[in-house]
């Protein structure tokens, strides 16, 4: 999987749990600040993340996902591994 | 074979409103923020009432609806977390406060699921002829252990107390309940230490509510032989309206009551389930003898379903 159809991934994701519109889901985008996905939203995107990418996204990392380049990085990284 | 019901309930809340305006005056937060992550308005929290007050108010009035008198309750239960003297217990300065002479007395701490395990408790009380008529009770006076300056947990919790009588019956009005702990989760909500306040992982406890715990209910359903869609109402656990709503869709009935007081009286833990249950009640929003799925969960992390017949 390539670090941009992650991003087409997590778009539709964000789309269905927190209303997101996919245009504005890019990798510079933070998720709090620009796209407007709240703490508990955040964890329903990391668990709609692990079933569709097959990863383990712990809790403890979820706090250093800021932006969704961080995410479709830890998610690439860890399908690597 | 002789099974246990609900009689009645009866629920007793601060008369103090502490609003989400007065809250913004006190930490930097404001009243769309907090609604929109937790879903509450409003909570009661107590001036000068105690634990004991509160679980003795909402006790009264359980007992004045059941048609018995202190003399016939023989088992008094109290789930609370937030109770600061040790001895004498809660329940036994209920029992002194109602005039109940001689009853089994004692307190229970499984924090947010409380009343269900207590409940439980009652249930099997009467079920091994240890008890006959009994009151279970949920009471926390929260404002005690919150950290007033945390804006993370100060517009969550809140004060308050339910109770039921519970007697013997012929027929099965409390299903055997379904309990269960994740120990490994503890740190997730903590009360500790000397001067201790309620701290909490909100992502992690969120986490588990709404992702590990659906199944769970629908468990407590099957264990009582009643379909998700013959309930006639759902009352979780109080905890936020942000975990209530997906636990309720996951359950697949969406045509039953849910609870939501937690909107009116915050996050009361083991007293939010008998608050929530006695207003819909009093309501008479749910039919006497329709099947409601009680569901408790929290700090431990702890939960404890059952299905209950309606009063």
């Amino acid at each position: 999987m390539t670090k941009e159809e992650i991003v087409a991934g997590l778009a539709e994701i964000l789309e269905e749990v927190a209303g997101v519109n996919p245009e504005d889901v890019t990798e510079d985008k933070s998720f709090t600040d620009d796209l407007d996905v709240d703490s508990l939203s955040m964890v329903e995107v990391v668990v709609a993340a692990e079933e569709k990418f097959g990863v383990k996204i712990p809790d403890d990392e979820v706090q250093n996902l800021k932006s969704v380049g961080d995410a479709a990085t830890f998610v690439l990284n860890q399908q690597a591994a | 074979m002789t099974f246990s019901r609900i009689v009645s309930m009866g629920h007793y809340q601060p008369s103090r409103v502490l609003t989400n305006d007065d809250l913004a005056q006190m930490v930097d937060t404001n009243d769309e923020w907090i609604q929109s992550r937790v879903g509450i308005k409003e909570r009661r929290i107590a001036d000068s009432e105690t634990v004991a007050d509160m679980a003795s108010a909402a006790a009264e009035k359980a007992l004045a609806g059941s048609g018995l008198s202190a003399a016939d309750i023989d088992l008094v239960v109290v789930a609370t977390t937030s109770s600061i003297d040790r001895c004498p217990n809660v329940a036994t300065r209920v029992a002194k406060k109602l005039g109940i002479t001689a009853p089994g007395a004692f307190d229970l701490n499984t924090a947010c699921s409380g009343f269900s395990y207590a409940l439980a408790t009652a249930d099997h009380a009467i079920r091994a002829g240890a008890s006959k008529n009994a009151i279970v009770i949920g009471a926390e006076k929260l404002s005690d252990i919150t950290d007033w300056t945390d804006r993370t947990t100060c517009v969550i919790f809140a004060d308050g107390a339910g109770a039921a009588v519970v007697s013997a019956s012929d027929t099965e009005g409390i299903s055997p309940v379904l309990w269960g702990s994740e120990p490994d989760k503890g740190d997730a909500v903590v009360i500790e230490g000397w001067r201790p306040y309620i701290q909490q992982a909100g992502q992690t406890v969120f986490r588990w509510a709404t992702f590990s715990l659906p199944k769970l209910a629908v468990e407590a359903c099957e264990r009582a032989g009643v379909k998700p869609q013959e309930l006639a109402a759902f009352v979780p656990h109080q905890a936020n309206l942000r975990i209530i709503e997906p636990l309720a869709r996951k359950l697949g009935a969406p045509d039953i009551i849910v609870a939501r007081d937690v909107v009116e009286s915050g996050n009361t833990s083991a007293a939010s389930i008998p608050m929530a249950l006695s207003k819909l009640v009093e309501r008479r929003e749910i039919p006497s003898g329709a099947p409601v799925l009680l569901f408790g969960f929290g700090g431990g992390l702890t939960y404890a379903g059952q299905v209950v017949r309606c009063p």
